[in-house]
């Protein structure tokens, strides 16, 4: 995983809302598997309404098949929207936890990564800390490049959440009265 | 009031108007077995829940309303895997209930237990696993407007026994609440002016109509359109009825074993009018060759079957019915501005080629019986609207090609998933949705010794279905790729030639049995199977092992690379 990083032209990210019921996770992974595609992440939560959950698929795959299995997926009946975001079009954002073998000798390093990275430390033992980082999945992948030399104990990452950048059209007029 | 799950699940089915349901009983759906006593509803016990499954296809090809079938869990459930994935390929409404053991012992491979709702996932449109008996009625609802609605098809409701069993207050829902279940069906208007233009300027126009037109109750439309339109028509596997044989404008079926006319047509043709029909495999054959200068118009209701095969030209989201009256209108408007194609030096051409190359069997030896001339002679004698239910194989397409559909819903048979057994149960089906229809079934040899038990549910259900064995004692269609294309090496295609009795079975089953194997005999014999309506009848016919199916487009051929059959070597 570590050698595979986001900017990899094969993946496409769906946000995808769908009813908030059991199985539909599996519904949803059911038919990407059956076509012989891996979902490369995957993160699912409730969102502002609790009928409803979000999830954004990162899905590793070329061209025309995706496509027949996004026409696919809307197919499911508890998929409500699907929305491609593609490169650009997204903010995007992933937390990764890290332990890193971290004592006496290296402990300095990995803290000042750390803080050039705006992470934090979340767990600390004798010879091993845990790092919390959050950020775009580029710069959680150089964070992750660069400590793992020190040596890694456990990786944890949650996988891209995104959603669509918001459209902002420049004011033609101030808007000094609100539309009522 | 307070009605147990059970209780509300079949009120539920009496509320969406069902008057017949297939099924058998079991432990774990006991509890809907009891209400269902009470229940104006018929139940047909079948003798194997495949059963079940066929027949109430059977029911749903003939009437175009849902059908509905009740089993019991565990191996209740997987043997209707089959009918389910059946219905899922040929869009079939389709509603099975399923028991299942207690929410309690779910996941502790309780006795009877399986995973039916992940098992039938993939071959079924939704399925649901009921957790609070009060949801029973919402769910019934929905689960018959998902069946019936866009494209049609298999759903499935799994009960555990203890919400079976649970008291609820009685509702019938006013709206379904599907927010993710919105079927197109109007289609874009300038996409059906953009069509309707494509017409206006085809000289070789074919319609390729496929079951969309039946499912979306679109025949008359159709006909309308192709009067209008003047084009030849094909009609697919799953859309024979749909427009009528003996129609001058119909050129019959397509595809691997469609007639040479029909498959050339489509080659040659400049415009593909495709209107709910979806590119099969065993209609386009090798896909790069097939019809390399058409354009497409592709009309689906469901949007992902455009551009699944073949890019459209124009691709139109809808129903088939809305938009051939909406294509009627448009096309009618760019012929009052711009003239109508002239399609004669077109017709000039298919004509020729009926003429050429029409469906021909050889009559020269009248001590075999040919199954085409078997499949003639029920046609002749039987009334024009007989419904004509069919296996899988060799007897499916002699069926399919030497019948006269000139009705809707006077075909029955599966073809998308080519479920070998589909006739029995299927032609039960049909004929309990249609007493006063005569239903022939066309069986093998092979395919009815799968589901033959089905015809004792016939004989105790007084449903008089007529059943032709054309009976080679092989697996015909395996024995002709045998034959064909690996050097004649036969390899487990041989059934017998003496066991099983057919004749003694049948009788033995309940139904009047006869076999011929004199062609003197076909005919009579026939007539009896027809004058008898008081149990089912089935006749043996003795057929020539040796009878291929042609024409023939070999797997990995284009459809330009027919193979016509002995009866046109010179």
């Amino acid at each position: 995983m570590g050698q595979t990083s986001y900017s990899n032209s094969g993946h496409h990210i769906y946000s995808v809302l769908v009813e908030n019921k059991f199985g539909v996770l599996t519904r949803i992974a059911a038919l990407f598997a059956r076509r012989g595609f891996n979902i490369y992440s995957l993160a699912v939560s409730p969102t502002e309404d609790e009928n409803f959950s979000r999830m954004t698929i990162v899905v590793n795959a070329d061209g025309t098949p995706l496509e027949q299995v996004v026409k696919q997926l809307h197919k499911l009946i508890p998929v409500i929207k699907i929305t491609e975001i593609g490169n650009g079009e997204g903010i995007e954002r992933e937390l990764i936890l890290v332990t890193i073998e971290a004592d006496a000798n290296n402990r300095g390093m990995v803290t000042e990564l750390a803080a050039i990275f705006e992470g934090s430390i979340v767990d600390v033992g004798h010879d091993s800390l845990t790092l919390m980082m959050t950020g775009t999945p580029d710069q959680v992948d150089a964070f992750e490049d660069l400590v793992r030399p020190h040596g890694v104990v456990a990786i944890q990452r949650t996988g891209r959440i995104a959603l669509p950048k918001l459209v902002r059209e420049a004011p033609t007029k101030l808007r000094s009265v609100k539309a009522s | 009031m307070k009605i147990t799950g059970a209780q509300a699940l079949v009120k539920s089915l009496e509320m969406q108007d069902v008057d017949v349901v297939f099924g058998y009983p079991g432990g774990a759906i006991l509890p809907v077995y009891d209400p269902i006593i009470d229940s104006p509803i018929r139940h047909i016990l079948v003798r194997h829940e495949q059963g079940a499954g066929h027949m109430a296809e059977g029911y749903a090809h003939a009437t175009g309303k849902p059908g509905v079938a009740i089993v019991t869990s565990g191996p209740g459930a997987t043997n209707i895997v089959t009918p389910l994935a059946d219905a899922m390929m040929d869009s079939i409404p389709m509603i099975v209930i399923t028991g299942q053991v207690p929410l309690a012992v779910i996941g502790t491979d309780a006795f009877q237990e399986c995973d039916t709702v992940g098992i039938t996932m993939g071959v079924t449109k939704h399925n649901w696993l009921v957790t609070d008996a009060q949801d029973i009625p919402k769910i019934v609802k929905q689960a018959f407007h998902i069946a019936t609605t866009g494209r049609p098809g298999p759903v499935l409701i799994d009960l555990p026994k203890d919400v079976a069993n649970t008291e609820m207050e009685w509702e019938w829902p006013e709206d379904i609440s599907l927010p993710g279940y919105k079927p197109t069906t109007n289609g874009h208007p300038k996409q059906i002016k953009e069509a309707a233009k494509l017409i206006a300027n085809s000289t070789r126009p074919v319609i390729y109509a496929g079951g969309g037109i039946l499912k979306a109750r679109a025949a008359e439309a159709l006909k309308e359109f192709a009067q209008l339109t003047g084009a030849p028509v094909v009609t697919t596997l799953m859309a024979r009825g749909a427009f009528p044989d003996e129609h001058e404008q119909c050129l019959g079926m397509p595809g691997m074993h469609g007639n040479y006319t029909a498959i050339t047509s489509m080659q040659e043709s400049d415009l593909l009018i495709t209107l709910g029909a979806r590119f099969d495999d065993r209609v386009t054959g090798k896909k790069d060759g097939f019809a390399p200068n058409a354009k497409v118009i592709h009309v689906d209701v469901d949007p992902a079957e455009l551009g699944k095969v073949r890019n459209p030209d124009v691709p139109i989201v809808g129903d088939a019915r809305l938009i051939i009256e909406k294509l009627i209108g448009a096309t009618k408007k760019v012929f009052e501005k711009e003239g109508k194609p002239d399609l004669s030096k077109w017709w000039d051409q298919l004509n020729a080629w009926r003429k050429e190359f029409p469906l021909k069997y050889d009559k020269t030896d009248d001590t075999l019986l040919k199954p085409e001339y078997c499949i003639e002679q029920i046609r002749d004698a039987s009334p024009k609207d007989t419904i004509l239910v069919a296996g899988v194989g060799t007897h499916q397409m002699f069926a399919s090609q030497y019948w006269k559909f000139n009705y809707p819903y006077t075909w029955v048979n599966s073809g998308g998933l080519g479920t070998m057994g589909f006739c029995i149960p299927a032609a039960i089906g049909a004929k309990v949705a249609k007493p006063e229809s005569m239903v022939w079934g066309i069986d093998g040899d092979g395919c009815f010794q799968m589901t033959a038990q089905e015809l004792v549910t016939a004989a105790i259900e007084k449903i008089p279905v007529k059943i032709a064995i054309l009976n080679n004692s092989y697996l015909g269609m395996v024995r002709q790729w045998q034959e064909l294309f690996y050097e004649e090496r036969y390899s487990e295609v041989h059934l017998s030639e003496t066991i099983p009795d057919f004749v003694k079975w049948s009788e033995a089953m309940g139904c009047a049995a006869f076999r011929v194997d004199k062609v003197e005999d076909v005919i009579p014999t026939i007539e009896k199977a027809n004058s008898i309506n008081d149990r089912p009848v089935v006749v043996d016919f003795r057929i020539d092992p040796a009878e291929k199916v042609f024409p023939m487009v070999p797997v990995g051929r284009t459809n330009s690379q027919i193979e016509l059959g002995p009866m046109f070597d010179k």
